[in-house]
């Protein structure tokens, strides 16, 4: 039993509450998309669900999940509890402060400004300061996983960093590195002008912030779900970790590649000069990288455990999986969309191609594949693991979870592979209708719409089986010994091989200078142009 | 650090792909001269509807064929919500919102950009095809963004006898 479990615990709760509500609201935006005439569709019940789906999954349940995981991978694989347990408390309470005023002011339909929320759109004041709490607290939680480490690190001195602390250190780096962008933006423009201190804001300057943000927290999201597919799913596949330093290679490399790239987002943006764009879309393709070597080492890992097994042959191994442990599926499941969520991300990293697919559906399709599966099918799948040893009860209702990560694939290939294509033939994304007047051109998009809609509901489908398996086990489950939490052992004990990629000040040195050479630069420069800001619109 | 002999493979095969991307986008930039689309140019969102050039939106031919065509963006709409232009010449958007952030996207080409309060979008492209083209905002701008919409007609015309340029590509 681990030190720390009540406050693992607590923060996976909120995720999966969090999840569940924000499942909820996809299954009325799914059944939008088949064009329903349902009593309480309008379009402002539309957008605030839109808002309140993105905002609690992808910023509320990626966030909790993380954290909570944190303290588990943390605990366990040093072998030691974690310090300054009463700071995490404090941090699980601001950051759960938070997230009440951003849903209370979301769901009261004062924050409609989507999980995006570009000024001029003007939400309540409460909305921005919930998200600013929610990074204070999760800025608490990376100081008590730090402190804990480098406590570790004192006492074991010369000891190899266990594989998922480095992990785990490179995410809180990449989050602590990213959330500069989005604290400045919300602490320095949007609180002021929205509580009515300043009159006015600067829609670009609040973008480039944004984006500093909201591309290294794609990996903020990932690089988790990259530590469990090394140090976790290779353990319940029955095999072991192909290769250590590679994967503290993949880590390292993300907090290099991490940053520098938020352009990619704003090619269309007016303001910004060509030559920055072409500066980040060029950093950008380097990360195609590191997610080309995890698919080798992590799908090697498996190989590894097949042939522990005794399976000969080409593919033989393939059989000897345990695909009937969602523990496992999910995380081969979401190994597959990712790889096809991976080359639609170099298509849109690239300007060229970007312009044809740029805030159409193509865009939802493209992250639901990557944050919507990758990272959320494989946390959902841990989940399975890791419950019943934190609570010391069975998992009830196991069928459907054995079921929820195939059903979950079948409805996102479904939602995705639409999504892109009705992208690809111009449909924007994040809207109530498609009608435009009896447009033929847009009728074109109905039997994509449709196919998606359909998607959407095996997905809601799925996320039910999660959230029932989660509460049942939670609530319901018989009492029993919970086994152990373990971790994948390497193929070849690492020792002291590539020291140099555990010395985090390093490659966080270089980060820093990456990061001025991309932003400092082109914000001085913005700065320094004379502009007009805009006043705040709420039409919502 | 000892890698795999097949694992070296994947991870030189991984980098060719990456300097592959990373060649095709430097040979476009430098060798093609196709630039990410951007434009720097302020204006003040509330003096939009009362500016020489955009409180009037509209479409000019110039001396050389080509043409401009100056759209103002608002909650919910295009102006000028028809827009005529000739097959096949250099056509000059020049685009700036009175209020909030919208998108302008012409559906099935690559004309597309964001229309920022504050800033003026500008891109050139042409048009091979004629025929009607519908217009879409595509970033979300409040309760009516699914209504903004506008028409596009390539028509062709005298200035249609060009073939299209090396900005063009638009289908």
């Amino acid at each position: 039993m681990i030190g720390a479990r009540r406050l693992a615990l607590a923060n996976f709760w909120v995720a999966i509450t969090a999840f569940g509500v924000a499942a909820a609201m996809a299954l009325m935006q799914a059944l939008s998309r088949a064009d329903l005439a349902l009593p309480w569709r309008t379009p402002k019940m539309y957008y605030l669900s839109v808002t309140a789906h993105g905002v609690l999954m992808a910023l509320i349940f990626t966030t909790f999940f993380i954290m909570g995981l944190g303290y588990v991978v943390t605990e366990r694989s040093l072998d030691r509890p974690i310090k300054l347990r009463r700071v995490g408390w404090a941090s699980f309470g601001l950051a759960l402060l938070g997230t009440l005023l951003a849903a209370w002011a979301i769901l009261w339909g004062k924050a409609t400004v989507l999980y995006t929320f570009y000024p001029p759109l003007k939400a309540h004041p409460a909305f921005y300061i919930g998200a600013a709490l929610l990074v204070i607290g999760s800025w608490g939680w990376s100081w008590v996983i730090i402190h804990t480490y480098l406590t570790w690190k004192r006492e074991n001195p010369g000891a190899r960093t266990p594989l998922p602390v480095h992990g785990y250190m490179t995410t809180i780096i990449v989050w602590i590195l990213a959330t500069i962008g989005v604290a400045a933006e919300v602490v320095l423009l949007l609180i002021p002008w929205s509580l009515g201190i300043t009159e006015k804001i600067d829609p670009i300057l609040a973008r480039i912030l944004f984006w500093w943000f909201g591309h290294p927290l794609v990996y903020f999201w990932l690089l988790p779900a990259y530590v469990i597919w090394y140090t976790m799913t290779p353990r319940i596949a029955g095999g072991k970790l192909f290769s250590d330093p590679l994967a503290r290679l993949v880590f390292v490399l993300f907090i290099l590649l991490s940053t520098p790239v938020g352009f990619h987002h704003q090619f269309l943006d007016p303001g910004v000069r060509a030559g920055w764009k072409f500066f980040h879309s060029f950093n950008t393709q380097w990360i195609l990288f590191p997610s080309f070597v995890t698919a080798f080492t992590v799908i090697a890992s498996f190989e590894v455990a097949g042939r522990l097994k005794g399976k000969k042959g080409w593919f033989d191994w393939l059989g000897a999986l345990p695909w009937g442990n969602p523990a496992f599926s999910s995380v081969a499941l979401s190994m597959i969309i990712f790889a096809i969520g991976g080359f639609g991300g170099a298509i849109n990293a690239a300007y060229g191609m970007n312009a044809m697919i740029h805030n159409t559906a193509w865009v939802q399709g493209h992250f639901h594949l990557t944050v919507g599966t990758a990272v959320a099918l494989s946390f959902m799948g841990i989940a399975y693991y890791l419950l019943p040893r934190l609570t010391g009860r069975e998992l009830e209702l196991s069928l459907l979870a054995r079921i929820q990560p195939y059903l979950w694939f079948m409805g996102m290939l479904l939602f995705s592979v639409s999504n892109h294509l009705t992208g690809l033939a111009g449909m924007p994304r994040r809207i109530y209708q498609f009608d435009y007047g009896g447009s033929e051109i847009a009728d074109q998009w109905v039997a994509g719409t449709g196919i998606s809609a359909l998607g959407g509901v095996l997905l809601f489908a799925s996320a039910l089986c999660f959230v029932a398996v989660m509460f049942g086990t939670g609530f319901a489950g018989k009492k029993a010994q919970p086994q152990p939490i373990e971790f994948a052992e390497p193929l070849e004990t690492p020792n002291n091989k590539a020291q140099i990629l555990d010395k985090f000040w390093i490659w966080v040195l270089i980060a820093v200078v990456l990061i001025m050479a991309a932003y400092a630069w082109p914000i001085g420069e913005h700065l320094a142009t004379p502009r007009f800001g805009s006043r705040g619109y709420s039409p919502f | 650090m000892k890698v795999d002999l097949y694992e070296k493979i994947w991870m030189w095969a991984a980098l060719g792909i990456v300097v592959l991307f990373l060649a095709s986008l430097g040979f476009s930039y430098i060798g093609r001269a196709i630039q990410p689309p951007s434009h720097v140019e302020m204006i003040d969102p509330e003096a939009v509807r009362t500016d020489e050039e955009f409180g009037n939106p509209g479409v000019t031919i110039n001396a050389d064929g080509s043409a401009t065509v100056v759209v103002q963006a608002f909650m919910f709409a295009f102006l000028p919500q028809e827009i005529r232009v000739p097959r096949g010449v250099p056509v000059t958007f020049r685009l700036t919102s009175a209020d909030v952030i919208h998108g302008f996207q012409i559906v099935g080409t690559n004309g597309n950009t964001m229309v920022v309060p504050g800033y003026v979008s500008q891109f050139t492209t042409s048009f091979s095809r004629a025929g009607e083209y519908l217009i879409v905002c595509n970033e979300y701008c409040g309760l009516g963004h699914h209504v903004m919409s506008a028409k596009l007609i390539v028509e062709e015309g005298a200035g249609s006898a060009g073939s299209v340029g090396e900005s063009g590509g638009v289908r």
